[in-house]
């Protein structure tokens, strides 16, 4: 296509890039490119050489600091301690419900835009509801209350708890809608073929809609993660930011932009990166042990 | 064979019956659609009791407030400075889903249609924006943009908003670029047109679907993206959502129903975001990228 140009070596090289697949074309991509590597590649390298270049001590010297002191070194268990399990609760919960919801009927499309949302609410806005919620003079505890069910108000905000369901409340629909795009993907034939043979509804589930859907749910459980891990503003809202709910983004907030530390800001965000990198690799290659071909597995 | 086993019959008997059995016989069906049903009382006990205190004169030990009145509006508007702060928010969301369009619909166009080398490697990174939570590229990215004396304005809160939603744009447009014909490029490049012309007055026109649809996605991310704008916003460049953060995290000194105002008018903003959103796209959309349609 390109470069029949005058000249007969600089015809050459390009024509055997062409063959390649390299062309003109391929400026289309030079503006997003340029974009990524200034825009995050550049400061990603950045704040690692910054994190090596502490205000005091050696090279390793604030990666040395944030792993001695017992309150910063806690905020990596802090908030897997929140994560982990939300992430976990929102795929599992999702999986049944998807898996009821998977077919065609009434009131579908209802259902699935009163999930989203949530989503849009945004953390902000779910901390705000969720104070005056469940609240100690909230209707969740009013009705708790007068059914007499608990003799005094239960202690829901400003701890774990609110944390915790604030990301049940952000994070379940989201779960939910990719469960139920993955769900939808998997061939129903391969059920039915199952059914004519013989197999009752737990053997089905188990043994043909589960394999398939696994791929998916590892890729849900690590989006999931992702979002609850960068818990911000919810940890600070309902949660007790001084203690329990004391995340790791929150360290290196403080750090930045309240003790100005910028490289020991950039050592925390880069562990805090680390840390949920690995959790998603465990994840990933637990995921590749299952079949992923075109059937069911997208993604 | 078909003896013993129940063999699948016609689709439309199947489901009726189906529907009937399941309602009298399986209890699993009941709980699924209990936790269902809590979940969303719960989520209503949530957005309402915002709603409900935002109109409340005084709302202590009760099951409802005192009286009913709109001022806490009237204060939301003049304490938070509401005017200037929506003026900010939707100039910096027209913005950034302007750029990210023009930035990633021609990056998804060449990654749709053409194979590279390098070319796993070059997706990889435009999906790692994405897969990495906003404060641990977001911290370096601000430190970095303070040191270009970009952030603490609005520039900045563009740019920092843009890493995200340039690699959302690629990703929805891309299953969008698959679907047209390469055959009616090639005939627009027979009859002579250009790569400018073709993607101007060929591929442009076709992709609109495409277009509307993520610029609404990056549109309703902007406008509800907290932690990048947090980390780079000045005192008059704060959306809604971070100038809502500051004022329920210095709550002790405003009265709690013009912060639930406010809340309203954010998650108002939001609704009507959604509402147009979800006559353009499919409810999956707004959470991942849809590999292929589900239903085809």
């Amino acid at each position: 296509m390109s470069g029949a140009g005058p000249g007969r070596p600089l015809a050459h090289w390009q024509h055997r890039l062409a063959e390649r697949g390299v062309d003109r074309q391929l400026w289309l991509l030079v503006p997003a490119l340029v974009f990524v590597i200034a825009l995050f590649l550049y400061p990603f390298f950045y704040g690692l050489t910054l994190s090596f270049q502490p205000t005091t001590g050696g090279p390793f010297s604030d990666y040395a600091r944030f792993f001695s002191d017992s309150y910063e070194r806690g905020t990596i268990w802090i908030t897997l301690r929140i994560a982990l399990p939300a992430a976990l609760l929102n795929v599992l919960a999702a999986v049944p419900i998807a898996y009821r919801m998977r077919g065609r009927f009434r009131g579908k499309r209802l259902v699935t835009t009163l999930l989203v949302v949530p989503i849009t609410l945004g953390t902000v806005l779910t901390a705000q509801g969720l104070l005056n919620f469940l609240g100690p003079t909230g209707w969740f505890n009013r009705i708790l209350l007068a059914s007499n069910l608990v003799d005094e108000p239960v202690r829901l905000t400003h701890n774990y708890w609110g944390v915790f369901f604030s990301l049940v409340i952000t994070g379940f629909p989201f779960a939910f809608l990719l469960v139920l795009s993955y769900l939808s993907g998997i061939d129903p034939t391969l059920e039915r073929a199952a059914a004519t043979l013989g197999a009752d509804w737990r053997r089905r589930f188990t043994r043909i809609t589960l394999p398939l859907l696994m791929p998916g749910l590892a890729t849900t459980f690590c989006l999931t993660f992702v979002l609850a891990f960068s818990v911000f503003p919810s940890a600070v809202l309902v949660g007790n930011p001084a203690g329990e709910t004391r995340v790791i983004s929150l360290a290196a907030y403080q750090a930045a932009y309240e003790q100005y530390d910028y490289p020991y800001a950039s050592a925390i965000a880069m562990i805090m990166g680390f840390v949920e990198l690995v959790v998603i690799a465990v994840v990933l290659a637990a995921r590749s042990r299952f079949y992923t071909g075109s059937t069911g597995g997208k993604g | 064979m078909a003896t013993t086993t129940q063999a699948p019959p016609a689709r439309p008997p199947a489901t009726s019956t189906d529907r009937r059995r399941r309602i009298a016989a399986r209890p699993a069906a009941w709980i699924v659609w209990g936790v269902v049903i809590f979940f969303f009382l719960n989520l209503l006990g949530v957005v309402a009791s915002v709603l409900v205190s935002s109109f409340g004169q005084r709302w202590f030990d009760t099951w409802l407030p005192d009286g009913y009145t709109t001022s806490w509006y009237a204060r939301a508007w003049d304490e938070f400075a509401l005017l200037q702060v929506i003026v900010v928010t939707l100039e910096v969301s027209v913005l950034v889903v302007g750029l990210s369009l023009v930035i990633g619909v021609p990056a998804a166009y060449a990654l749709a249609r053409r194979s590279f080398p390098g070319k796993r490697l070059i997706f990889l990174v435009f999906l790692l924006p994405i897969l990495m939570p906003p404060i641990t590229y977001g911290i370096p990215l601000a430190t970095v943009l303070y040191k270009f004396g970009l952030a603490g304005h609005m520039s900045g809160v563009v740019l920092a908003n843009l890493v995200p939603s340039v690699p959302f744009v690629i990703l929805t447009m891309t299953p969008f670029i698959e679907q047209i014909d390469p055959r009616i490029e090639s005939a627009a490049r027979m009859c002579g047109a250009g790569l400018r012309t073709v993607f101007l007055r060929v591929l442009t026109p076709l992709l609109v679907p495409g277009i509307l649809a993520s610029a609404i996605l990056v549109l309703v991310r902007t406008v509800g993206m907290f932690e990048l704008t947090f980390l780079t916003a000045g005192p008059d460049s704060q959306t809604l959502v971070v100038a809502l953060y500051y004022s329920m995290s210095a709550s002790g000194i405003r009265a709690q129903q013009s912060v639930d105002a406010m809340a309203v008018i954010y998650t108002s903003m939001m609704l009507v975001l959604l509402v147009v959103a979800l006559r353009y796209v499919n409810p999956t959309q707004l959470v991942a990228q849809v590999k292929d349609e589900p239903e085809h």
